[in-house]
C-alpha cells in the first residue's frame, strides 16, 4: 500500500482513490512528533482549503496542524483516533490516517513527492 | 543516594476514627442544615475525607515538599521561566502587619500606605519600561496579554477601526501570544524568523496592511536573541496603524539598558514572579501588570492608584477595558517586588540584568562545542541548544533532561522554541555562583559523552529520583484525576 502514497514537504501522506484523497501524517512525522495523545479531527462536510491546518495533533512534546494538501470538503475521520491516537504513532500510513478528502476535479498532485523522492528529501531536513 | 518509596496518598493513611481537632460541645441552639443550604445543594453521602491526626498531616505534607525541586533546592535553568532566587527580606516585607491584615473592603484613606505601595510600583514599573501608566491588575503573564490585546483592540474600535482584527506573532513566540489573540478574537498572523532569529523584516512588510491591529514581540526573543531591527519593526507596524506589544517574559535581560517604549513598543506587560523575583506557583501566587503609552492610558483595566495631592484613590481609567480581578489583585505580590527594586535601586537592576546575560554567555560559549547552537552569536539572558546531534545514539532531548534529574537539576526548557529542532533552552540567571554554572556545564558534557557509550543510561533516565521515568504519553491518553476508594 504505502508505495501509492504521495508525500507533501509538510510530512503528511496522500493516497489517491478517485476523487477521494486518504491523508496522514508519514512516519518520520510521527517520530518527531513524539507520542501522540490527542488527535482533534475535522467535522465530516467541513470544506477544507489546501495548505489550510484541518486537524490538530497533540503530542506530549507540541501541537501540530495537519495541513490539507488539497482542497476539498471533509467526507470521512478516522474516529478510531478519538479513543486510541497511539495508532498514529503505531500505524502511521495505515490504521492512523486522519481524514479522508472529496476534491471537485482530478486531484493536482504534481507538486507531491513519491516514496523515493520524499526519502531524498528527508536527508535535507 | 538511595531510591526512596513514593509516598502514599493522605486518602491511603486514613484510619477510622482518628481526628485532628475534637470541637467542644455545641453550646448554641442548632439550625437544621436544611434551613440554610437549599436542599438541592445538600449531599446525600457523607465525603470520604482522611481521617488522620495533625501530625500525620504534617508529616505527609512535609515529606511530599521533600521530594520537590524548587530554586531553593538546587539549580533551576528552565528557559523563558527567570527561576532566580526569592530574597528573603521580600516575607519579612509582606509580614509586616500594614501590608498583611489590611483588607480589601477598608475605607481608601485608612489604608494610603497600601495605596501609595501600588502607586510606586507602578510609576517605577513605569520608568523601567518607558512608558507612561501602569494596571497592576493582571494576575499572571498570560493574563496581561491578554490585558494588553484588550486594550488595543478598545483602542482601535474607539478610533473607529474595529476592522484592524489581524495580530503579527513570530514563529518563535511564546505559546501564550497567539492563544491570548484567539481569546480576544483576533486573527494570528504568523511571521517567520530570519537566518539571524529575528524577525524577517521583509515578509513583516508583506504581512502589514489596514486589518493590522498590532505585533506581539518579545525581545530578547524565545531564542535569547535580541532583535537588532526593533526600530524598524516598530516603524513598519506603525506605519501600517498597529500598535506593538511587549512580552515581558525576557524582561531579566534588559532592566535599565533598553526602555521598550524607547524601541517603539505601546503597551508592555511584567511577570513579577520573573524578573522582579516574586515566587512562582507554589511559593504564591504571579502578577502581570500592563504598562501602556500615555494614549492607551484612558483604556487600562481598572481601579488603578491615582495621586491627588498628597492623597491616593482608586480611580477607573475614562474608557476602561474594567475589572480582570477580583479587589486589587496580588496585593502582596506586588509589596515583594516593590521591595525588590527599591532594594536594587536603578544601578542594581541594571547590574541584574547585565550579570543574567553575562552568566548565559559565559555557559553558552563553554558548552556550544558539545552541542549545536543553531544561533551562534551573542545571546540575552538564556540560549537555546540543539539536541538533535544525540539522535544518531539513539537519545532525544527528553533523554537527556530525564538524566539532568539525576544530578539534582530541574531540566532546561525543553522542544521550545519550536523553530530550533530538539530545543535545549537554558536560563541560569543572575543569583547563581560560577561554581555552579561550572558544575551543570560539567555534568552537561558527561551526558553527552554518556550519549556516545550509553546511550541506555539516557533513555531509561532518571535512575535516582523517587519517582523514575513517568510515562507521560499514558498520562494524557488516560488521565487519573482523582482518587477512587477501592470497592
Amino acid at each position: 500500500m504505502s508505495e501509492k502514497l504521495l508525500y507533501t514537504k509538510e510530512h503528511e501522506w496522500v493516497l489517491v482513490k478517485g476523487n477521494i484523497v486518504r491523508v496522514g501524517i508519514s512516519d518520520y512525522a510521527q517520530n518527531e512528533l513524539g507520542d501522540i495523545v490527542f488527535v482533534d479531527l475535522p467535522s465530516v462536510g467541513d470544506v477544507v482549503e489546501e495548505g489550510e491546518g484541518f486537524a490538530v495533533l497533540e503530542s506530549v512534546k507540541a501541537v501540530s496542524d495537519v495541513y490539507a494538501p488539497v482542497s476539498g470538503k471533509i467526507v470521512a475521520v478516522n474516529e478510531a483516533l478519538d479513543d486510541s491516537p497511539e495508532l498514529v504513532n503505531e500505524s502511521p500510513l495505515e490504521q492512523g490516517w486522519i481524514a479522508e478528502i472529496e476534491i471537485d476535479g482530478p486531484a493536482q498532485t504534481g507538486d507531491l513527492m513519491n516514496e523515493q523522492e520524499y526519502a531524498e528529501y528527508l536527508k535535507g531536513v | 543516594m538511595t531510591k526512596r518509596a513514593a509516598v502514599p496518598l493522605i486518602f491511603e493513611r486514613s484510619t477510622p476514627g482518628r481526628r485532628g481537632y475534637r470541637l467542644p460541645e455545641l453550646d448554641v441552639p442548632e439550625t437544621p442544615l436544611e434551613e440554610l443550604i437549599p436542599q438541592e445543594y445538600l449531599r446525600t453521602d457523607a465525603p470520604e475525607l482522611p481521617e488522620v491526626s495533625e501530625l500525620e498531616v504534617v508529616r505527609h505534607y512535609t515529606q511530599l515538599s521533600r521530594l520537590n525541586h524548587g530554586v531553593d533546592v538546587g539549580f533551576y535553568p528552565l528557559g523563558s521561566c527567570t527561576m532566580k532566587y526569592n530574597p528573603r527580606v521580600h516575607e519579612d516585607v509582606v509580614s509586616l502587619p500594614g501590608l498583611r491584615a489590611i483588607h480589601p473592603y477598608q475605607p481608601e484613606e485608612t489604608v494610603q500606605g497600601a495605596l501609595e505601595l501600588m502607586y510606586n510600583l507602578g510609576e517605577y514599573l513605569a520608568a523601567i519600561s518607558g512608558l507612561s501608566k501602569a494596571s497592576l491588575q493582571p494576575a499572571a503573564g498570560a493574563h496581561g496579554e491578554l490585558a494588553g490585546l484588550m486594550v488595543i483592540k478598545r483602542y482601535h474600535n474607539h478610533r473607529g477601526e474595529g476592522h484592524r482584527t489581524e495580530m503579527i506573532v513570530p514563529d518563535s513566540a511564546h505559546g501564550t501570544n497567539p492563544a491570548s489573540c484567539a481569546m480576544v478574537g483576533y486573527k494570528v498572523v504568523e511571521v517567520p524568523s530570519d537566518e539571524r532569529g529575528g524577525v524577517d523584516v521583509g515578509a513583516l512588510k508583506k504581512l502589514v496592511g489596514p486589518n493590522t491591529a498590532g505585533l506581539m514581540l518579545t525581545n530578547p526573543n524565545t531564542l535569547g536573541l535580541f532583535d537588532e531591527n526593533i526600530c524598524r519593526i516598530a516603524n513598519i507596524v506603525h506605519e501600517a496603524g498597529g500598535l506593538l506589544y511587549y512580552d515581558g517574559a525576557n524582561a531579566n535581560a534588559i532592566m535599565g539598558i533598553v526602555r521598550p517604549g524607547d524601541t517603539g513598543f505601546d503597551v508592555v506587560h511584567f511577570n513579577l514572579h520573573k524578573t522582579f523575583s516574586t515566587p512562582h506557583g507554589g511559593g504564591g501566587p504571579g502578577a502581570g501588570p500592563i504598562v501602556v503609552s500615555k494614549e492607551l492610558a484612558p483604556f487600562l483595566p481598572g481601579p488603578v492608584v491615582e495621586k491627588e495631592g498628597d492623597q491616593y484613590r482608586f480611580v477607573m481609567p475614562e474608557h476602561s477595558i474594567g475589572r480582570l480581578r477580583s479587589f486589587y489583585g496580588n496585593f502582596l505580590v506586588y509589596a515583594k517586588a516593590y521591595a525588590y527594586i527599591l532594594s536594587h535601586g536603578p544601578k542594581g537592576l541594571r547590574e541584574v540584568s547585565e550579570t543574567a546575560v553575562l552568566h548565559a554567555n559565559y555557559m553558552m560559549n563553554r558548552l556550544k562545542d558539545v552541542f549545536e547552537l543553531p544561533y551562534d552569536r551573542i545571546c540575552m539572558h538564556e540560549f537555546v541548544l540543539s539536541g538533535s546531534g544525540l539522535k544518531e545514539y539513539g537519545v532525544r532531548t527528553l533523554d537527556l533532561a530525564k538524566r539532568l534529574s539525576d544530578f539534582g537539576y530541574h531540566a532546561p526548557t525543553v522542544y521550545f522554541p519550536l523553530v530550533v529542532e530538539e530545543a535545549i533552552m537554558i536560563e541560569p540567571t543572575e543569583t547563581e555562583p560560577k561554581s555552579t554554572l561550572d558544575e551543570f556545564i560539567e555534568v552537561m558534557k558527561q551526558i553527552a559523552q554518556e550519549a556516545k557509550d550509553n546511550p541506555e543510561m539516557l533513555t531509561t533516565a532518571p535512575h535516582h529520583t523517587p519517582v523514575r521515568r513517568v510515562d507521560e504519553a499514558r498520562a494524557a491518553r488516560h488521565p487519573v484525576l482523582r482518587w477512587q476508594k477501592e470497592q
